[in-house]
């Protein structure tokens, strides 16, 4: 190690960022790598890998932010991470070599206790003591020499938001690299001989195995490093750890005596080092607390937050939404008059344009939504919803930690499930999962827009102020949040007779949101959608394209705008053959083959039926000559027998279908790679097109019955 | 006398003695500090009477009822 980095191909040292949550990780993160960040998932499993890279006295290294926890025992996801990280067992890392433990200075006991398990695991480390310069308003005053001493690395004060101490971190981590020196301490020296102990038989079965992996499989009974281990190596390591667990607990709990004994050897570490002046608490957060937990302003401060959130993105994304909306129409006209009509152009704009504009057209409210969720997370708000939340939650079996990721649902459910990784207990996890994509996608939206805008009357009642559109939308929102919720339930009943939703949660203090921090968050996460735009958006538009054009019949003129002459040229395309064979399976839903060809074409991303829609409606007519809208169109649109398609309870019927049923690819893979099966988002998919049908059946045989 | 964690009001603070069962969430509440010894004071409980908010050692917890009641707490004050 150490010296300049000569070639790019040479690895560079690997350093891990660990430490509880709410501790400002992410902000220091942030400070030591810029911008400079990739986020990917951690191979096999659920959980995101944020890494950047850090410049140290001229050697570059490799950062990697582990998700926050609290201990190493391996239970939830996010811990079993970190015990991975650690042992180098994620291949595309390797060994790290070096360790930053994030610590909150005002908050050290409880902070020290996962300090103290890396402290045994053998690696060099650095401790960055975060918001040092709360402490004197808490009257807090810690001896950091004293403490360094004592932990046997170097503790650097620092405060990530304003940037100081970070220099000298920077500096120590350097020294600590290129020195390689590991902290020596005592907590429990039986554990530890044991483990080693244990390790060294183990090392029969398993030559890689670690002294933290040994550890933990000693200590957790049926954690994650038992349980790989006995799989791996069957039932002779399950005899060993039984035996070894004797000798040492003697039939006590041996992760309740290692809490113990590491809170204790805390204590005793804290006498001297940190001193308590006065025990004040900031009148202002105190004050602050009050009025957001008070049973009426904190409710009436609740329901205006939401309020707040869904009207900036339903009323402020409106212009950038137009915006981009006449930006994609201008680009596909500019390229129609740039390269002529032909083959070629026409599949630039009806095909790649058209189809990634109607995607990137829902990127204002994305951005809104979460700079929305990500500000209230980092202010703390988002917690106190979870605690006020929690009794509802509970009605469907869920908590209050399932709040947040169903909040992030009405955005995109990936990302909703992709927050689920904060629920520690795997059934809630489970059943939220399964609730999210029934939450009003963004991508739902357009598709409820220009049916409401087309088909619900524009009545209004009591002065304007209730209004028959408004009131359509927000029943749809409400039988999504319904369904997610008897989903919730239902999954819990089924599947777990028993289950028990946990809720245990911090309520860390208040602070301003920091805009790099939310920044970083906010460019992750719509980097995470446009992926999904460039890739499985443009692919459904460009294949669909391709099926509503060829074959090309020999009497087709795409110079002639007639609607016959479109709708004949589809109906013999591969699209229109294939529509019409499935169409008979949703006759009884009130929808003619080309409906049916738009919504088997939205399976794989239900905002595409918009795009399929123009393309059946209008494929082959001159783009420059817009003068009928798609609104038009549907509305004129006639069953062979001159009655109109779009009755209102086929609309309705329709909305609910889309209302119900999963069609996002997106949804099913995150599905996949957070649960680590194929079963769950199949279940789903089933499950919420079954429901889809059911629904949309429902609502146009009753209606059609009642006359509407 | 040591009293479940859930029945203490508001303001009350005392010192945690041990859990009536020792499950996997009594020992995500010792790893998050709530061992004999540590001192906590509830806080409030939500506008529903549950979940609970208790605070120790400088920072605040929210936990169910039900866990509460599993957290035996003396010296009451």
């Amino acid at each position: 190690m150490g010296g300049p980095v000569a070639t790019s191909s040479a690895p560079d040292p690997v350093v891990v960022t660990l430490g509880n949550p709410n501790t400002g990780k992410s902000t220091l993160f942030n400070r030591l790598t810029g911008l400079r960040q990739k986020v990917s998932n951690y191979p096999g499993v659920t959980v995101e890998q944020v890494s950047g890279y850090c410049d140290l006295e001229g050697q570059q290294i490799r950062l990697v932010d582990v998700p926050g926890t609290y201990s190493l025992s391996a239970m939830s996801p996010d811990e079993i991470i970190a015990v991975d990280v650690l042992c180098g067992t994620v291949s595309e890392l390797g060994q790290p070599q070096a360790v930053i433990i994030v610590v909150d200075a005002a908050n050290l006991r409880r902070n020290l206790f996962l300090t103290s398990q890396i402290l045994e695991v053998g690696l060099p480390v650095v401790i960055a003591l975060n918001m040092a310069d709360r402490l004197p308003s808490l009257g807090l005053v810690i001896d950091e020499v004293k403490l360094a001493e004592r932990l046997d690395c170097p503790v650097i004060p620092i405060a990530a938001t304003i940037g100081t101490g970070i220099e000298a971190l920077k500096k120590a981590l350097a020294e600590t690299i290129s020195s390689g020196s590991i902290p020596q301490v005592a907590i429990n020296i039986e554990f530890n001989e044991t483990a080693r102990e244990l390790v060294q038989q183990l090392s029969i079965f398993s030559p890689s195995i670690t002294q933290l992996e040994g550890a933990r499989a000693l200590i957790d009974v049926g954690g994650y490093a038992e349980t790989r281990l006995t799989q791996a190596y069957g039932g002779q390591v399950s005899e060993q750890l039984e035996i070894f667990r004797k000798r040492v607990g003697g039939g006590r709990d041996l992760a309740t005596i290692e809490t113990r004994d590491r809170y204790s050897w805390i204590q005793s570490l804290l006498s001297g080092v940190e001193t308590r002046k006065t025990t004040v608490q900031s009148t202002l957060s105190i004050l602050a607390d009050r009025f957001v937990n008070h049973p009426v302003t904190g409710t009436l401060l609740f329901a205006f937050v939401m309020a707040t959130v869904f009207q900036a993105v339903f009323a402020w994304a409106g212009p950038l939404v137009h915006g981009i909306d006449f930006l994609t129409g201008s680009l596909a006209t500019q390229a129609l008059a740039a390269f002529g009509d032909n083959l070629l152009t026409r599949f630039i704009t009806e095909g790649v344009i058209a189809g990634v504009g109607s995607v990137v057209v829902f990127l204002p409210q994305i951005i809104i939504l979460f700079a929305f969720i990500i500000a209230l997370e980092d202010s703390g708000y988002m917690a106190r919803a979870a605690f006020l939340m929690d009794r509802a939650m509970r009605g469907v079996g869920l908590s209050g930690q399932s709040f947040i990721p169903m909040l992030s649902s009405f955005a995109c459910a990936v990302p909703g499930i992709m927050g689920t990784r904060v629920i520690a207990n795997k059934h809630d996890r489970l059943a939220t999962i399964m609730a999210a994509p029934f939450m009003t996608c963004s991508a739902r939206l357009p598709v409820y827009s220009l049916l409401i805008a087309a088909f619900i009357p524009d009545t209004r009642y009591a002065g304007g102020w209730i209004n028959i559109q408004g009131l359509t939308l927000f029943a749809l929102y409400l039988i999504g949040l319904l369904g997610g919720g008897l989903t919730a339930w239902l999954v819990g009943r089924l599947f777990w007779a028993n289950k028990k939703s946990r809720f245990l949660l911090e309520m860390p203090p208040y602070r301003v949101p920091q805009f790099r921090t939310v920044l970083s968050k906010l460019i992750s996460r719509v980097v995470i959608f446009l992926k999904r735009a460039g890739t499985i958006i443009l692919m459904v538009a460009i294949v669909v394209w391709v099926l509503a054009t060829f074959p090309t019949r020999s009497d087709f003129n795409p110079h002639v705008d007639s609607a016959s002459n479109a709708t004949q040229q589809i109906e013999t395309s591969y699209l229109g053959r294939m529509s019409r064979s499935v169409a008979p399976l949703f006759q009884p839903l009130g929808w003619d083959w080309k409906v049916t060809a738009a919504v088997v074409a939205s399976f794989p991303a239900r905002e595409a039926v918009i795009a399929v829609l123009g393309t059946i409606y209008a494929v082959g007519e001159k783009t420059d000559k817009g003068s009928a809208t798609l609104t038009d169109r549907i509305r004129s649109a006639r069953h062979p027998n001159g009655a109109p398609v779009y009755t209102l309870p086929m609309v309705i019927g329709l909305m609910v279908f889309f209302a119900f049923c999963l069609q996002c690819a997106s949804t099913m893979a995150v599905m996949r790679r957070e649960t680590g099966t194929w079963r769950w988002p199949i279940a789903a998919w089933i499950y919420m097109t079954g429901l889809g049908y059911l629904g949309a059946l429902t609502v146009y045989q009753v209606g059609t019955w009642l006359r509407f | 006398m040591s009293l479940p964690l859930a029945l203490l009001k508001p303001g009350q603070s005392g010192i945690v003695e041990g859990y009536t069962e020792i499950n996997e969430m009594s020992l995500r509440l010792m790893q998050m500090g709530l061992v004999e010894g540590t001192q906590i004071e509830v806080v409030r409980f939500a506008p529903a009477g549950d979940p609970v908010e208790i605070r120790l050692m400088g920072y605040c917890l929210s936990l169910r009822n039900q866990e509460a009641e599993n957290i035996l707490v003396g010296s009451i004050d």
